[in-house]
């Protein structure tokens, strides 16, 4: 190979290129290759970015970057065919700085990423797919596109929820469907005023729903909505084995979705800008490849980093946090000038001291708790039927609430024995 | 919001079509002898694939790069790679 280098990180995404930023801010050669044409062009979020993590790497790196709006009001939305029940959180603690959350368009935030990795002295080569990792001797040693080879000590993976290089390298296996989940999302454009008018708030703060049940047809997964300044981010993620085995179509639930009583109103008046969809790796623990070999690290959605507890949906921060780990070991085996997996191996001891893998652990029971049927068809139907009984005055006497329940209960045949062992699964595993 | 149809959306996205490369290719034999779901004519989000004169082809223009047909399908029918450095969807916003 001609041309050698400290580092050649794969895939400019967060992880790659927080990873790219530490690195060269420490003086190493870095090189970050991305295949679209500009870090972000074939990024697509589901989620919302708690960015805490960032701002160790960058402080307030919200007054310079692309962020959209700092999520001060959290909704989750119980939805059946023609009803929504909502738990709806605001806080004027999400107005603080430093902020909790950011809504984010990844092809802009990405973008400026990587332009601060390159500002710091990492270069970026756009345009470039990467075919294959370069082994010799069990030992990664370089990356060729087509027909350039580039060599160096650490190659960092950082190639996305996809990532052909880890399964060519054996790092993974096939996947699993049942590890997985489609992302289908359009952004719609609204006026700020609109937004603002629409979603009660005022300035730059923003709303991020998450949304159960009619939202996918009953599909393992969510429905999510966040607010951007003149813009919406609405969207699907439903489990690929589900889909297969239901034969759903992704394109045709999200327009039902769009269309919902509850959902149609938000989005109303409002002009598609994009279409995209993306994979999601929601295996947790299960579905985690190895993370690293001799002279390289796994890192982001490769490594299948994620979190989903019905609650929150991380994978941004997730990623940032196995950036920086990476980078710290890359600075431990240059410091001994020894890139193999005795000394490499240290960036698997700090992803589990960090939150990083500590979260995948306290969530490991997370994935198997949202497979959980009842949660997409059995509750949203209970608790529409519950309000229902409540607020619906027929001109008949009414009941007291507990035998509302327990008819509520019957109507969405659901046994109080299920009720009990849902409840507490979700204690454990939330 | 005006419904919009499939292909009226993805007309609506960035694309530098890399004509003359396709990035995926069905396996005819493979597709037709093996598979029973053919989980990448429903599962496609952007719709890529249908059925024509009993062969599964692909229309990978529209594609956008998410590998769910590939991690679907439950045969080794689909060849599917990203496409040339540069080329495919390029999201604005994403």
């Amino acid at each position: 190979m001609e041309e050698k280098f400290d580092v050649i990180i794969v895939g400019a995404g967060l992880a790659g290129s927080a990873a790219a930023y530490k690195l060269a801010k420490e003086g190493l050669e870095v090189v970050l290759v991305e295949r679209g044409p500009y870090p972000g062009s074939k990024n697509l979020s589901g989620g919302v970015l708690y960015g805490r993590v960032l701002e160790k790497l960058i402080p307030e790196y919200w007054k310079e970057a692309p962020v959209e709006r700092y999520i001060t009001n959290q909704i989750i939305s119980f939805m059946s065919e023609n009803a929504s029940f909502n738990i709806d959180f605001r806080s004027q603690v999400f107005n603080e700085q430093p902020y909790n959350a950011f809504s984010v368009l990844r092809g802009k935030f990405d973008r400026w990423l990587g332009e601060q990795a390159e500002q710091a002295g990492a270069m970026l080569v756009p345009g470039i797919k990467v075919d294959r990792v370069i082994v010799e001797n069990g030992r990664a040693v370089g990356i060729a596109a087509g027909d350039e080879e580039m060599g160096a000590d650490v190659i960092i993976l950082a190639d996305g929820a996809n990532s052909f290089l880890a399964q060519q390298l054996g790092l993974r296996g096939r996947f699993n469907p049942a590890h997985l989940a489609v992302g289908v999302k359009e952004l719609i454009g609204l006026p700020r005023e609109t937004i603002e008018e629409r979603f009660r708030l005022s300035g730059n703060e923003g709303v991020a729903y998450g949304l159960v049940g009619f939202a996918t047809r009953g599909v393992a997964g969510g429905g999510f909505l966040y607010t951007n300044q003149e813009s919406i981010s609405i969207g699907l993620v439903m489990h690929l084995d589900e889909l297969i085995e239901t034969g759903l179509r992704p394109a045709e639930v999200i327009e039902d979705f769009l269309a919902h009583p509850s959902i149609a109103p938000l989005i109303r008046g409002g002009k598609l800008l994009e279409y995209g969809a993306h994979l999601v790796p929601e295996g947790g623990l299960a579905m985690m490849p190895r993370l690293y070999m001799d002279g390289l690290l796994v890192v982001g959605d490769a490594a299948g980093l994620s979190v989903n507890n019905g609650f929150v949906v991380r994978g941004m921060d997730l990623a940032i946090g196995s950036g920086i780990a990476a980078a710290e070991a890359v600075l431990e085996a240059k410091k001994k000038n020894d890139f193999s997996v005795q000394t490499l191996g240290v960036y698997q001891r700090l992803m589990a001291e960090s939150f990083v893998l500590k979260d995948m652990q306290t969530y490991a029971g997370a994935p198997d708790f949202m497979k959980n049927e009842r949660l997409y068809k059995v509750y949203p139907e209970f608790l529409a039927s519950l309000m229902t009984a409540i607020y619906q005055h027929e001109g008949v006497p009414k009941q007291h609430l507990l035998p509302m329940v327990m008819q509520s209960l019957k109507n969405s045949h659901l046994s109080l024995l299920a009720l009990a062992q849902d409840g507490l699964k979700g204690v454990r595993s939330l | 919001m005006n419904r919009m149809s499939l292909p009226e959306k993805l007309a609506v996205n960035k694309y530098e079509l890399d004509e003359g490369h396709p990035h995926i290719e069905v396996k005819a034999e493979i597709c037709n002898a093996i598979c029973k779901t053919k989980a990448c004519l429903f599962v496609c989000p952007v719709g890529v694939y249908s059925e024509q004169e009993g062969k599964v082809v692909a229309d990978w223009a529209g594609c956008v790069e998410c590998g769910t047909c590939k991690a679907a399908c439950p045969t080794e029918a689909l060849v599917w790679e990203y496409p040339r450095g540069g080329f495919g969807i390029i999201y604005r916003y994403g």
